[in-house]
């Protein structure tokens, strides 16, 4: 078999987080009865006339100026004219030739590699309403509370060249529209969703192959494994000396497989025009630039900054700050209890875990960052143990009770009175003879052994350094 | 003529819309000559003059991001030929 190149370039797709749709007053609130956010504009009625939402503007810009892109001064809107049940105007209001932003990048990191993804182009449209099959009459009902609810497309270059990187591209650019609160990027809601050009070559050859689309993909699983589905399909079919055709696709997340979904004869002619019911617009300097000069700071620019002003290890630093709503947990708690290191380890460990299991995110937690603070507080004064505190942790987790509240309640305090800890470290080595010799013989695993029979005797209250200190004492006296 | 029968059918399909023989041939005619009067623009000397976005001299025309009420739901349905579930309802799309 040849070996062969893969060319990705992804399509993104961003609900902006707008109170309003783009060209009329209506709630883009999700999850609302089916059309009752809705009115003669974004319906698609006669003789309407639509008004852009400001904010609109000012987010697809953000989004520009965060991903390195040129912002234009001159921009106008355009009729995508298709015909299909959940757009009731028959054409989506979008850009055509002039976007709001064009030429940026984004650099992401890929199993410790960085690479630079271009970007072509960033531009504003509206979204389309939800159809919902009607199992009972078999027909489609179709809710237009999401029609015209804004979204921008960000189009990379192909530049992408495996499942790993478009996944890194798409994670990149999640945390920057998190980091700039345009978009809520809830993907199984689908305010952030993408779609996948994919094509193969032989290595060496210059022209690219036919490229597939692969649309509406809502969770990073479904991004990856459909580009590697994709990849060996496509393959699959040149090596058996077939023709890959240009096509839309779509992937069954839970069957893990891709399908044809418009065959060829069906192909798009979108009639491009000019939207005349809608302003071109223009951008002053001074626009931009007070755009320019609050935006929050990025993610990349914060990783930096954790390394640098609180000595965490870079690893620590690009988890920290991969999620914004992390890294605000992780700096409020900090400026309590200052101790960096051991609020990241308490993050990056048992909290994370605890989350993932429930799955919910970090400001649905009961822990607050105040909580968390005193715990590690009351570890750092020696109050409690790190290995009691991993108890209390869970309780806290559960309860939402304070830190010392639990602590007092329970009884929880670390033992740190030499003369009580060592009475039970004598009755520990008088009990395990043999792990004396073990140890007498240079088997230091054996001192571990007594530390952790001391622990159980004290239910994890001693302190461990003290009774470490005392074991050996006593065996080398 | 400027426009093909094949052109009218393509249109015609994209439109939805299922014409008859006659209708093609009627539409065939009619769009030609609304072409060739449209082609008629060609003609002009265009020089130096810029594209134009928009016909009229406007430009940023937005509105704030407040929340009104929407339209209650009966009488965004009204003029639905059939609805269901509160939804509009049309033959079967979803794959």
């Amino acid at each position: 078999m040849k070996e062969y190149e893969v060319i990705i370039g992804l399509e993104v797709h961003a609900e902006l987080s707008t109170k309003t749709k783009m060209y009329c007053n209506c709630s883009t609130t999700f999850g609302a009865d089916p059309n009752t956010h809705c009115c003669p504009i974004c319906t698609g009625m006669p003789g309407v006339l639509p008004v852009l939402n400001e904010r609109v503007v000012e987010y697809a810009v953000k989004a520009g100026l965060a991903t390195n892109c040129e912002i234009s001064r001159f921009s106008k809107q355009d009729r995508k004219n298709y015909f299909y049940p959940d757009l009731p105007k028959a054409y989506q209001t979008s850009q055509y030739d002039l976007p709001l932003c064009i030429g940026g990048h984004l650099d992401i990191n890929v199993n410790g590699n960085k690479k630079r993804i271009g970007i072509t182009r960033i531009h504003i449209e509206e979204d389309a309403g939800k159809l919902i099959h009607d199992a009972y009459t078999g027909d489609t009902l179709v809710d237009m509370n999401r029609c015209a609810v804004p979204l921008i497309e960000i189009v990379s270059e192909p530049d992408i060249r495996s499942a790993d990187e478009a996944v890194a591209y798409m994670q990149t650019l999640k945390s920057i529209l998190e980091y700039l609160e345009v978009c809520d990027c809830k993907m199984q809601e689908g305010s952030l969703r993408c779609d996948v050009n994919l094509s193969v070559r032989p290595v060496g050859q210059k022209e690219f192959g036919t490229r597939t689309e692969t649309k509406n993909l809502n969770s990073f699983k479904a991004i990856h494994n459909s580009i590697e589905f994709e990849i060996q399909r496509q393959i699959e079919v040149l090596e058996n000396g077939g023709v890959v055709h240009q096509e839309t696709r779509r992937f069954d997340d839970v069957k893990g497989v891709g399908y044809a979904m418009r065959s060829k004869e069906d192909a798009q002619d979108y009639r491009y025009f000019p939207e005349p019911d809608l302003a071109p617009i223009v951008l002053s300097d001074e626009y931009i630039n007070n755009i320019k000069d609050n935006l929050p700071e990025m993610p990349h620019i914060k990783k930096e900054r954790y390394v640098s002003e609180y000595g965490l290890p870079e690893y620590d630093a690009e988890i920290l700050t991969s999620s914004k709503k992390t890294a605000s947990f992780f700096e409020k708690t900090n400026s309590i209890c200052n101790n960096p290191k051991s609020v990241s380890n308490w993050l990056m460990g048992d909290f994370a875990r605890l989350l993932n299991e429930k799955e919910i995110e970090i400001d649905d937690s009961k822990v607050t960052e105040e909580n968390l603070a005193s715990l590690i507080m009351l570890i750092d004064k020696g109050t409690i143990s790190s290995k009691i505190a991993k108890q209390i942790f869970e309780e806290m987790f559960e309860t939402g009770e304070k830190a010392e509240d639990i602590v007092n309640k329970k009884g929880l305090v670390q033992i740190s009175d030499e003369g009580a800890i060592k009475e039970i470290c004598q009755k520990i080595v008088d009990a395990n003879p043999q792990s004396i010799a073990d140890y007498k013989a240079g088997k230091d695993r054996a001192i571990g052994f007594l530390v952790g029979q001391v622990m159980k005797e004290t239910k994890g209250k001693a302190n461990p350094q003290i009774v470490n200190k005392l074991l050996l004492e006593i065996i080398n006296k | 003529m400027s426009v093909s029968k094949e052109d009218v059918k393509h249109i015609a399909n994209l439109s939805k819309l299922n014409l008859t023989d006659e209708e093609l041939e009627k539409y065939t005619t009619e769009l030609s000559d609304i072409v060739n009067f449209a082609n008629e623009l060609s003609n002009i000397d265009v020089d130096g003059i810029k594209p134009t976005a928009h016909i009229l001299d406007i430009k940023n025309v937005f509105r704030k991001d407040e929340v009104q009420p929407s339209y209650d739901r009966e009488e965004i349905l009204k003029n639905a030929p059939s609805k269901d579930a509160g939804c509009v309802s049309v033959p079967k799309v979803v794959e």
